[in-house]
């Protein structure tokens, strides 16, 4: 779950690291008002869950409260990549002299955290890692000890920061490890990090990425989800428990299982077609989860057909031909289905589709390609 | 023969009370797995499946009751952690953590604990492990494989059922199946698999089943190469996946161009692997 950036800030001010002055406006006028409160020259910053908001022009200097209200205005009626702009964050301009980057993050290679620093501030640090990868220092940190004061140093001294500015910097370094640690971040990053004219640090842009199976303990982060992050599909999808993901083609897929899914796809693509979506309803593929996935998967109005791929094994073929069965007695479905059921009593399982007059398939390759062909067809 | 389980196998069942552990415990015990005791804190003292098995508050306790030595986990994730915890210091070498949905961060401190430990965990969000005809220790269907020559090794469920039965339905059978899991940070991995493969005689031929998210399949190619004389079978799911999304695993993701399935599949064929275009080629690419 992505946080937006006002809310990242937020989180890193609680942890001591210094943030500039500024409120979040959902209109113009409050814009305005916040800029006359805190006085001097504003950023505008849209708040949406994507990165490059400032090549898109949502994010702008504004002289004066004035200037903020039509910029505001502006950016607040800007779709950025997709996503409508509903709120904005008036921040004080600061004075930037340099900008370094702080982030830490999981090393799923090294099975640790990992922290993060560069010279090379403002752009995004996958883009640094690739131009010029000796810009960027990094520490792993023992998940079971934590960062170490000699760490911090360690970064200071890799970025070339100077000496001055080591003590700040490395406040800032364990507020953010802490942060990262007590909110179960996959992602914190301050960036950039500046050093302003009057040699202080600043953290003028924030991001966190908080682990969603670790909702659970962090009932405050979870009030904080924005529903534009992903379609609307995806959220309906998650009540029932389906892994849903919306893709560009017309062949719409139900699969138990994750990677048996991917695969499907993938043999989908193999074939000369396109799938129209990702889904797993899991291991059972119960009947009220088969009519819960048909219902999203027919939402779509790209899907021409439906393939159905199911292993039976702890919960037989024939069970589940049962509830594909039961699951379209709720569900009109008008486009045609291909459906493949293998392993526990698959013989039985097709038997019962075939009864009900629905197309089966013995293979996964079978199956791909008469849904290919009912999608040219319809 | 096979790796990590077998007929001596005395295995442990944390959770075994809640509905998941309950039914697993029953499907393990029908397939002959030496299932020696459970725990489940607060019902120590208690016996399930008609008596057969004895409940324990701790794992000490059952440990040093039954000798158990090693243990499936199906507790719920929130506190899985703790139950993976209390295995490796009551002294269980082997833990399967079946649970799906727990915390990377606690998984990168279970993990860091466990080497320091010397305990191996498989998983977590697996299906466990099935030495065909000897022991069935997660939720592998065993009625899908038959005992034969082929190492499985996996970072999914479904997907490696359907595959074992492919072998089962041309005649091949398993010496080992490992589900090591969809999480980021799991325990066991591609390579260690691979080096017990490689070790174990009676497997003959590998099938590595990956997909996209991380640098495992690229590491694994890379062992292939150095240590492994077996010949090795690979299928890599997720082709199709648009990058950034989380593909049900929560491993599966393709972050900042990395983890791309068509680097996996270049990395293994660049090294002799034979990467079979969909599941249902891998069986014949074996014969």
């Amino acid at each position: 779950m992505k946080l937006h950036e006002y809310q990242s800030k937020q989180i890193f001010s609680k942890y001591s690291i210094p943030i500039p002055s500024g409120q979040v406006a959902a209109t113009a006028s409050e814009a305005k008002q916040i800029a006359a409160e805190l006085g001097g020259r504003v950023v505008i910053k849209s708040q949406v869950l994507v990165g490059g908001r400032g090549k898109a022009g949502g994010i702008r200097l504004a002289k004066n409260p004035q200037e903020a209200q039509e910029l505001a205005t502006q950016i607040l009626a800007m779709d950025i990549k997709g996503l409508p702009v509903r709120k904005v964050l008036v921040d004080e301009a600061a004075s930037i002299e340099t900008e370094i980057y702080l982030g830490v993050t999981n090393d799923r290679a090294a099975r640790k955290p990992v922290m993060m620093a560069s010279s090379a501030g403002g752009v995004d640090i996958e883009e640094v890692a690739r131009t010029s990868p000796e810009k960027i220092a990094r520490v792993h940190i023992d998940p079971l000890l934590g960062l170490r004061d000699y760490q911090t140093r360690d970064l200071a001294y890799g970025i070339d920061l100077p000496r001055e500015q080591w003590r700040a910097f490395g406040q800032i370094a364990h507020g953010l490890w802490q942060a990262y640690k007590d909110c179960d971040a996959n992602l914190a990053e301050i960036n950039p990090l500046v050093i302003t004219a009057e040699k202080h640090l600043l953290a003028v842009d924030g991001k966190m990425v908080i682990d969603d199976n670790a909702l659970f303990r962090h009932p405050d982060l979870a009030e904080m989800r924005d529903l534009d992050e992903e379609a609307g599909a995806e959220t309906e999808a998650r009540k029932y428990g389906l892994s849903f993901i919306k893709l560009d083609g017309q062949i719409g897929c139900m699969v138990n299982g994750a990677g048996l899914a991917m695969a499907t796809m993938d043999i989908i693509k193999l074939f000369g077609g396109e799938p129209a979506n990702f889904l797993d309803i899991g291991g059972g593929a119960s009947s009220d989860k088969v009519a819960a996935a048909l219902r999203i998967i027919l939402a779509d109005p790209n899907v021409k057909v439906v393939l159905i791929n199911i292993f039976g094994g702890i919960t037989r073929c024939d069970e589940v031909a049962r509830g594909i069965v039961t699951a379209l007695q709720e569900v009109k479905v008008q486009a045609p289905m291909v459906v493949r059921l293998v392993g526990t009593n698959a013989e039985e399982g097709r038997q019962i589709l075939a009864n009900a007059r629905m197309v089966t398939a013995d293979t996964l390759a079978g199956a791909a390609q008469q849904a290919i062909q009912a999608a040219q067809r319809g | 023969m096979s790796i990590l389980v077998d007929k001596n196998t005395r295995l442990l069942v944390q959770g075994i009370t809640g509905n998941e552990g309950l039914f697993h415990t029953e499907q393990m015990v029908d397939y002959g797995t030496n299932v020696v005791a459970g725990t489940s804190p607060g019902k120590g003292g208690e016996w399930v499946l008609d008596g057969k098995i004895p409940v324990f508050d701790s794992v000490k306790f059952a440990v040093e009751a039954t000798g158990a030595n090693a243990s499936v986990v199906f507790v719920p994730a929130r506190f899985a952690p703790d139950a993976i915890f209390e295995s490796a210091d009551a002294g269980i070498p082997l833990i399967v953590c079946i649970t799906e949905g727990i915390p990377v961060q606690d998984m990168m401190r279970v993990r860091n604990y466990l080497d320091q430990r010397g305990a191996r965990l498989v998983g977590p969000n697996c299906p466990g492990l099935l030495t065909p005809g000897e022991a069935k220790v997660g939720i592998i269907p065993g009625n899908i494989a038959i005992p034969g020559i082929v190492g499985v090794v996996s970072r999914s469920g479904t997907l490696t059922y359907e595959v074992l039965y492919a072998l089962m339905e041309v005649g091949l059978g398993a010496s080992t199946c490992v589900g090591i899991g969809g999480d980021p940070i799991n325990g066991t991995s591609f390579i260690d698999c691979l080096g017990m493969f490689e070790a174990d005689p009676h497997t003959e031929k590998v099938v590595l089943i990956g997909e996209i998210g991380g640098t495992d399949e690229e590491k694994a190619a890379e062992f292939i190469a150095d240590q492994m004389t077996k010949p090795v079978v690979a299928f890599i799911a997720g082709q199709t996946a648009p990058p950034g999304k989380r593909m049900g695993h929560a491993g599966a993701i393709v972050e900042g161009g990395s983890g791309l399935a068509a680097d996996k599949i270049k990395a293994l064929e660049a090294v002799g692997v034979r990467v079979a275009r969909h599941p249902e080629e891998i069986a014949g690419l074996l014969l």
